[in-house]
């Protein structure tokens, strides 16, 4: 079932076409990865599903319905990249903020606030000022404040970035709960061995359009195929890479060769295709900005 | 070494308009008021407006009122609004209200007391009603007012010091009083030629009796003038914090990612801005509060003796200065640009509205321009409250123009913050 349908979205700022008839799906509980060089037009796609930036064309329908004239779907829960929060005020005061401001009011609001401060490991610290935070709590705060009013739906734009390999597991266990409890998640990043590793679909975008769409597996079959591709270091300090489709057949003639030739192989590397490859295949090498 | 920091200074200096008009414009705004002010711009711009009652109605008195109109350093009221001669009462209400600095009041008799004895004869005197606060146009009045005596009547003046002489010297022969007889005339007319060259003529030893009269009780007040240098240094820094604070509210949001968040939620921009601007208003409120308690306890401020006429002001000043806070800051790009630009035009608003020093000090064509200021309207206000004593009532100027102002700002403030709305 799709939660979130985005349909031809077109949107131009001046001469600049952002967004050209971009068009993808969200599903119930899944966690989507929206990939997309600088400047491919994830961040309008992003603000035009929270009604912050209206289409010039095209539609964003959330559970079927369009969304309302203004103001953000009250199903969704937006989480920005930067540190969206107050400095001076506690983690509760924070929350207690931008829950009042999603509506919710009294014993719920508490309730609601615990739990997003436990959901998010920083209970203990819940008086604390922010400012007093890492950069790890900072950031799980930053969701927290996002989800605090129990969204169906949770933009998340690049929630990872800037934190350390421990608070970044710590989030993504943080948003496997959520998708266990039905929620979708959309989320931009420019880890794609993370978007790789955690999303069950992808997205990518490149000038204001949807240029490809589903499962790793589906993306690598429809772009680089599945070779695998071999790198071969030698001891004098060369490198012989080679692309294979069946490594157990095709690998030892390459190693015959090469020590026909008089080398010796010091290290063998197979690599799968990646994300990565997958992404620099369809958006090219050409810097963007 | 040196040259490449002179040519990074100079590279960063040319780029930033703000740092220039810090450095180059600010200065000569400055100067241009302070030297407007205090340098005198001309003779009809710095006219003191004076109210004349003639209680005596005599020669005498209607040729020093006329003298007195014929001073062009001088903008003589005689009449009130409905073209009525004034009275001491209505005289006195023009300096109380502040319409004038000063009210010359001509009493009944000085006439006939000056053709029996000339000037120095006892009686009542001439008074000068008058508002101290302003210590210039009371002594300059005075002075003229003895120039015009002198050189307005000087006919009348001679005819009375030759009645005096001849009661104490015995009568003029025919021959005598034929030619003093035909003296008089041309010192009359002599009088309306040198009435006329202000400055020109001096006043004799014999100056006509004058006491100057402080209607408003200034010795009592010196609280009251506290309360001016309190009401001019709160708003100018009421001004300042309201900036600052509505930078904080809105340029620092904007930066830091939380006014995008906060307008992801179902706050709408009005009520942002309105919630914004109410807490700026409380803000300035409790500063203005805190500054007056301060001089009551302190600097014998009479506070609570003006507490609902302080209280109104302090309300509109203070809704005021937020929601030009608010104009300033939705207008801003930076809170570098913010913080230049709103030093500029508070340093300059509360330069001409009287916040540096009292615009009863300026020219009227200062004066003028001072009311086109936030600063000048508010500050007209407390001097209303602490040192006329004005019922609340009487404020309402102040109070509808600042309560405009307020609707004014907050509606540009509005459509200013489109540009942070649904793109």
């Amino acid at each position: 079932m799709n939660v979130l349908t985005v349909t031809a979205a077109r949107k131009t700022f001046g001469p600049v076409t952002a967004l050209d008839g971009a068009s993808f799906e969200l599903r119930q509980g899944e966690l989507l990865a929206l990939l997309g060089p600088n400047g491919a037009g994830k961040t309008t796609l992003i603000r035009a599903i929270a009604g912050r930036v209206r289409l010039d064309g095209g539609a964003v329908r959330i559970f079927d319905q369009p969304l309302p004239s203004a103001g953000t779907h009250p199903a969704l829960g937006i989480v920005p990249q930067e540190i969206a929060l107050y400095p001076l005020m506690s983690a509760r005061e924070n929350l207690d903020v931008f829950g009042a401001l999603q509506g919710l009011t009294g014993a719920d609001l508490k309730k609601q606030v615990a739990w997003a401060l436990e959901h998010t490991g920083l209970a203990d610290r819940a008086s604390e000022s922010v400012r007093t935070f890492s950069g790890g709590m900072r950031r799980r705060l930053n969701i927290a404040c996002g989800i605090v009013h129990r969204p169906r739906v949770v933009l998340l734009d690049e929630p990872t970035v800037g934190v350390d390999p421990q608070s970044r597991d710590r989030i993504y266990d943080m948003l496997a709960v959520l998708m266990k409890e039905g929620v979708s998640l959309l989320l931009t990043t420019h880890h794609l061995e993370e978007a790789e590793a955690r999303c069950s679909r992808t997205v990518i975008i490149d000038h204001g359009r949807v240029i490809a769409a589903g499962t790793l597996p589906e993306l690598v079959d429809r772009t680089v195929g599945k070779d695998r591709l071999v790198t071969l270091r030698l001891v004098n300090g060369g490198v012989v890479t080679a692309r294979m489709r069946d490594v157990a057949t095709d690998l030892p003639p390459l190693l015959d060769r090469v020590r026909e030739a008089g080398d010796t192989v010091d290290d063998v590397e197979v690599r799968g295709p990646s994300l990565q490859a997958v992404f620099i295949h369809l958006t090219g090498r050409e810097l963007r900005e | 070494m040196i040259f490449t920091l002179l040519k990074a200074g100079w590279l960063n200096l040319k780029r930033d308009r703000v740092a220039q008009a810090l450095t180059f414009l600010l200065p000569i705004v400055f100067f241009s008021i302070f030297a407007s002010v205090f340098g005198g711009q001309g003779s009809q711009t710095s006219r003191i407006r004076v109210a004349v009652v003639d209680e005596d109605h005599s020669e005498l008195s209607a040729r020093m009122v006329a003298a007195l109109e014929k001073e062009t350093s001088l903008r003589v009221r005689a009449a009130d609004d409905a073209g009525t001669p004034l009275d001491r009462a209505g005289g006195e209400r023009l300096v109380r209200n502040g319409d004038v600095p000063v009210a010359v009041v001509i009493p009944k008799g000085l006439g006939e007391r000056f053709a029996a004895g000339g000037f120095g004869t006892s009686g009542e005197k001439v008074q000068l009603l008058a508002d101290v606060s302003d210590p210039i146009a009371p002594q300059m009045v005075l002075g003229l007012l003895q120039k015009v005596t002198m050189t307005a009547a000087p006919d009348l003046l001679m005819k009375g010091g030759m009645q005096q002489f001849e009661k104490q010297a015995g009568a003029l022969t025919l021959q005598q009083r034929a030619a003093v007889d035909a003296w008089l005339p041309r010192l009359k007319a002599e009088a309306s030629g040198a009435a006329a060259a202000s400055g020109t003529a001096a006043g004799g030893p014999m100056g006509v009796s004058a006491e100057i009269v402080d209607v408003m009780g200034s010795d009592s007040r010196r609280g009251s003038l506290t309360s001016f240098y309190a009401a001019g240094i709160g708003v100018m820094f009421l001004l300042f914090s309201c900036v600052a604070g509505a930078g904080g509210a809105l340029l620092d949001e904007v930066e830091a990612g939380t006014l995008e968040r906060l307008l992801s939620t179902r706050l709408r921009m009005s009520w942002l801005l309105l919630g914004k601007w109410l807490f700026l208003t409380l803000v300035g409120t409790a500063q203005l509060t805190v500054m007056f308690l301060w001089g009551w306890l302190v600097f014998d401020l009479p506070l609570l003796s003006h507490l609902p006429g302080f209280v109104v002001m302090t309300a509109v000043t203070a809704a005021a200065a937020a929601g030009l806070g608010l104009v300033l800051a939705t207008i801003a790009r930076s809170r570098a640009q913010l913080s230049g630009f709103s030093t500029i035009l508070i340093l300059t608003m509360s330069a001409l509205g009287g916040s540096m020093f009292p615009r009863f000090l300026m020219s009227e064509t200062m004066q003028k321009f001072g009311l086109l200021t936030f600063n000048g309207w508010a500050l007209d206000g407390y001097l209303k409250v602490f040192w006329r004593d004005a019922a609340l009532w009487q404020l309402w100027p102040q109070v509808l123009v600042l309560a405009a102002l307020t609707i004014v700002f907050l509606w540009a403030a509005r459509m200013l913050a489109r540009r942070w709305e649904v793109g």
